[in-house]
């Protein structure tokens, strides 16, 4: 009937088509994403409203206090090894969990329950639980660490160990929760694959390393993205165990902006802090944005 | 990783049927063995709650089998806070978003995969800002604009933020872009109008897609704690997180048995479903072929 | 097409009614003066009970207003959900806050004194009535701006049997911190590899350390701040010496657990028998009362050049952006709530101290106090008790406290050192205040 192309068909009336497509989803984004990005960013320039003090334009006071404010960069250097240390661990043992119960392990119904309990159970009430095992004398840890005839040690109170115990609980939040999406998509395999590659008599870590990790590199490209936001985002668990202690050792910086905003009320310092994690988020982003535009055939 | 290799090196290239057998059988046990231990360490905060839930705060801590059982936890818990109602809160929010999202992200994805129009590079940038300009770092903002808009304190005022999804945009663009151009000339020539031809052809491809994103979306706003916390004050829009953390955070310290017994009820539900639909779930979130 | 038209009605109904049901709501009748209140509890509970209770037999009295408590959580929960909605415009009329906020919140332009509602000779009497302990918290600049409600103190309590394993009177608590040291000392049992089965006593140092070490510094002689609230000593040598103190229980003597020892598992700890002394809140009372399977005993805190102890605990306070009926209404209600016959309930109710001296001489109470003796050793410490820490730009300055006192408890600096950089912190945050 028409030339070749929907795209091309009807111009005078795509637009308003799609733009009337567009309008509810921008005009929410607009509300709770862009204005108040740009509302935090005029404020990050201002001074907190105080009764006698009202809001003054302080140009980058909020910023030069960020640089000499030691908890931040503490948060900061915190926050950075709490997504190098949960990022990387979670994907593999997610990618590790799916590869086993998408096999022929023994009792793969229990294993597929135990590895999807963290979805569950929300991270605020499981802290609680994750809080006794590793309290001190009579935590669970130490019962264990007990029997092996190993001496106890305060997990949580102990400036080195605060951070990577709570990332440990990051990571078991984390890789469960992957694990379906991984196990997803080697469902979807063909298993003539595999059948093709032992008759070929390649080895089955060979097999995985040469065909199957390459076809799972879109979910492994999906996954990244979430643990990228989660990283920065999963600061449920502080809240209920450490409070960023001890010594600011488990700050992390949502949670800092967390204290900041709302226990000590200084709106334009937490507004100059958010722009510091946007900005972070941003690279990370963009990072990721390029990887995922190059892979244009998705699915 | 190691033992893995180990064994791969044992096996010649040229492929022995019998070696491999041998030392495949050797890496299988050991992966099985793996698989256990990982599976006992990742249900282990399960089976303590358990444990607690069902024995007084006193046995708790010790894992004395003859320790007696008892259901008082639970009454205890029960009568002390409205769980029931915080489920249903959360049940509500989790549908209202996911729906909202599925519609908005929908539309929007389409009209960025096959529409031409002036300004769409642009749209689409603004769109992807949400990616990293994620609600739950804007929450000083958004409570000042829930006030204006006098929903604070509303399971709507929960949602409202996440309901365009640039996440959701960009997945289902990235889907829809992969329909053959074909099908959608083909349901027009038919008369179907845009929507029509969305409906049609374009949601049942991508109901993978769906699949995988309404897993990530549920799953966020199920454990969402920071935001509900803030712009919550009623147990009317509480959702169970913030409901089991008002419930546990008290000055007089922890009793691990009645926040487990908490944490049972409250999580129950979805738990119990899970036991007695696992497979099916799995099943089906497979069979879509999600990747 | 039309499949698809329907869907959309079918969705937008549902959106519509969804809507709806969660505007209409918060919609209520406008008759009585209607009093938002925030009380910082759970839902739920024991505590929940006995407020409703009371907002019920209030409003039997009252018929003209409408108490509404809303129940926000734990005391940093219910300061950030307060303060919160002063910036959002639209604030309870009252609430129970830490009488710590009350700088924050006179900076935040957020309450109004009592001073303006108090106008009979009654009402002075009522307002002279309170503990003087507790009135340091309450009132700054000459002006009443809390009104004290749900108050505690830290006590010591310790177990008994142990005290007898170990050939200690278990009727003699440690009465000054030598005693204290060569109790733990005797109570702290070592398994044969040398691994610590009990230890001797054990001092919270997770999400608010301050409170405890300001017994620890108040018996050292001096108070850690100045009642303007615009400085603090944290780097005097009787602060720098109470926190050495505290260091050498872990270091020095052996007897207290090391690292961060959580507030929330203390109690659970002294419960499991791991410690044989602790120091924490009143508040504990009834919970350690309940669960404990051995005999134990309360006592106040040991001296060394003083007896000492912070008071605790939350303020009724009352919003500025209320209306003058609702002010009115909110001040007969925290009038009518802390008479002595119901202070004294409240007190034997939740564990917490009775705020006033003749809440203590009612019938109810002396019973009380006569069958449970324990109850009344946070009273009879009262007389030596100090405000709590308590400043302008409040959390800000403890945090940094409670960084210094976390940096030295985990040993990665020296009292001295931990306390200096503490004080050097709180100075540049309290330069703007004076």
């Amino acid at each position: 009937m028409r030339e070749s192309g929907s795209v091309r068909r009807s111009r005078g009336a795509d637009p308003v088509i799609a733009w009337l497509l567009l309008l509810p989803a921008v005009a929410l984004l607009a509300l709770f994403t862009h204005y108040p990005a740009v509302a935090n960013l005029v404020h990050s320039f201002y001074s907190t409203p105080r009764a006698n003090h009202p809001s003054t334009f302080i140009g980058l006071d909020n910023y030069r206090n960020l640089v000499e404010d030691p908890v931040f960069w503490k948060a900061l250097v915190n926050n950075l090894w709490y997504a190098f240390g949960t990022i990387p661990v979670s994907i593999a043992l997610a990618l590790l969990m799916a590869v086993w119960v998408n096999g022929r392990v023994k009792g793969r119904g229990f294993l597929r329950l135990a590895y999807f309990t963290p979805t569950i159970l929300p991270m605020i009430a499981v802290a609680n639980i994750w809080l006794f095992f590793y309290t001190p004398e009579y935590g669970l840890l130490e019962q264990s660490l007990g029997w092996f005839g190993l001496a106890g040690h305060n997990w949580l109170g102990s400036r080195d160990t605060a951070l990577p115990a709570v990332m440990v609980v990051a990571i078991w939040k984390e890789a469960g929760f992957f694990m379906i999406f991984y196990l997803a998509a080697l469902q979807s395999m063909s298993p003539q694959l595999a059948e093709a590659a032992a008759i070929e008599g390649a080895s089955r870590f060979y097999f995985f390393r040469r065909v199957t990790f390459p076809l799972l590199m879109p979910t492994t490209l999906f996954v990244l993205v979430n643990a990228v936001i989660n990283a920065f985002r999963m600061v449920d668990h502080i809240v209920v165990m450490t409070r960023g202690g001890p010594d600011n050792a488990t700050e992390l910086l949502l949670y800092y902006i967390y204290e900041i905003g709302f226990r000590f009320f200084d709106s334009g310092y937490a507004a100059a802090l958010t722009m510091v994690l946007l900005a972070i988020l941003a690279a990370a982003a963009l990072l990721q944005f390029g990887f995922l535009e190059r892979r244009t055939h998705y699915q | 990783m190691s033992t893995l290799r180990a064994s791969v090196n044992v096996t010649p290239a040229t492929g022995r049927p019998f070696l491999l057998y041998e030392s495949d059988r050797a890496s299988r046990a050991l992966e099985t063995l793996g698989a256990w231990i990982l599976g006992v360490l990742w249900i282990l905060p399960l089976l303590y709650a358990f444990w607690a839930a069902f024995h007084s705060s006193a046995d708790s801590t010790h894992f004395t089998l003859s320790a007696p059982w008892t259901l008082a936890n639970f009454v205890h818990a029960w009568h002390a806070a409205p769980f029931a109602r915080y489920f249903l809160n959360t049940v509500m929010l989790v549908t209202m978003v996911l729906g909202a999202q599925l519609v908005l992200v929908t539309l929007a994805a389409y009209a960025f995969a096959r529409f031409e129009f002036r300004g769409r590079g642009v749209a689409f940038a603004l769109v992807l800002v949400q990616l990293m300009v994620m609600p739950d770092v804007l929450i000083v903002e958004n409570y000042r604009t829930m006030t204006a808009l006098g929903i604070k304190d509303t399971i709507l005022s929960i949602g409202l933020p996440y309901m365009a999804s640039a996440f959701g945009i960009f997945l289902l663009r990235q889907t829809f872009k992969t329909v053959p151009r074909e099908l959608d000339e083909a349901a027009r020539v038919e008369g179907c109008g845009p929507l029509a031809t969305l409906w049609k052809v374009y949601v049942p491809l991508a109901r993978p897609t769906y699949l995988a994103y309404a897993l990530v979306s549920v799953s966020y706003h199920w454990n969402n704690f920071l935001w509900p916390l803030i712009i919550t004050n009623s147990v009317e829009s509480r959702p169970v997180t913030v409901g089991l953390q008002v419930f546990s955070a008290t000055d007089q310290g922890l009793d691990w048995s009645i926040i487990s017994a908490a944490t049972l009820l409250s999580t129950g539900p979805l738990l119990i479903a899970f036991l007695l639909f696992q497979k099916q779930f799995v099943q089906s979130f497979m069979r879509a072929g999600i990747r | 097409m039309g499949r698809t038209i329907k869907f959309l009605r079918v969705l937008a109904r549902a959106a519509t009614a969804l809507f709806v049901a969660l505007c209409a709501a918060p919609a209520l009748a406008q008759a009585p003066v209607e009093v938002p209140f925030y009380y910082p509890v759970a839902v739920g509970g024991p505590i929940t009970k006995i407020i409703d209770g009371y907002a019920a037999d209030f409003e039997k009295d009252h018929p003209s207003i409408k108490l509404k408590p809303i129940y926000s959580g734990s005391y940093q929960e219910s300061i950030a959900k307060a303060l919160t909605a002063v910036k959002g415009g639209d604030p309870p009329v009252t609430s129970i806050l830490l009488s710590t906020d009350m700088y924050t919140l006179i900076d935040e332009d957020a309450i109004v004194p009592f001073d303006g509602l108090i106008k009979t000779d009654a009402d002075r009497k009522w307002l002279a009535s309170f503990y003087p302990a507790f009135m340091e918290n309450s009132q700054t600049g000459g002006k009443t701006w809390g009104i004290p409600f749900q108050r505690s103190t830290v006590v010591l309590y310790y177990n008994k049997d142990a005290f007898k394993a170990a050939g200690l009177d278990p009727n003699h608590p440690p009465g000054t911190w030598k005693e204290m040291t060569a109790d733990a000392e005797k109570l702290t049992k070592r398994d044969a590899s040398g691994k610590v089965t009990q230890w001797g006593v054990q001092i919270p140092s997770s999400g608010f350390p301050y409170w405890l070490f300001q017994g620890l510094v108040i018996e050292n002689g001096i108070n850690l701040m100045n009642a303007a609230g615009t400085e603090v000593y944290y780097d005097k040598p009787e602060t720098v010496g109470a926190l050495q103190y505290w260091v050498d229980l872990v270091n020095k003597y052996k007897v207290h657990p090391p690292g961060i020892v959580d507030w929330g598992t203390t109690p659970k700890d002294f419960l499991e028998g791991r410690v044989a002394m602790m120091w924490t809140t009143t508040g504990n009372l009834t919970n350690i009362r309940k669960n404990a399977k051995f005999d134990f005993g309360v006592a106040m805190l040991p001296e060394n050049k003083r007896r000492g102890s912070p008071t605790g605990g939350g303020n009724f306070y009352i919003f500025k952006k209320s209306t003058p009926a609702q002010r009115e209404a909110a001040f007969e209600f925290i009038k009518w709530v802390t008479q002595p016959e119901r202070a004294a309930q409240w007190g034997i109710e939740t564990g917490y101290v009775a705020v006033r001296p003749d809440a203590w001489d009612t019938p109810e109470m002396k019973k009380y106090v006569e069958g449970f003796p324990a109850a009344a050793v946070a009273r009879d410490q009262l007389p030596f008790a100090k405000a709590e820490l308590s400043t302008h730009d409040n959390q800000r300055v403890t945090k940094a406290l409670n960084d210094g006192l976390q940096a030295a408890l985990t040993g990665s600096k020296s009292p001295a050192a931990a306390m200096k950089e503490a004080q050097r912190e709180a100075d540049r945050l309290l330069r703007p205040y004076r």
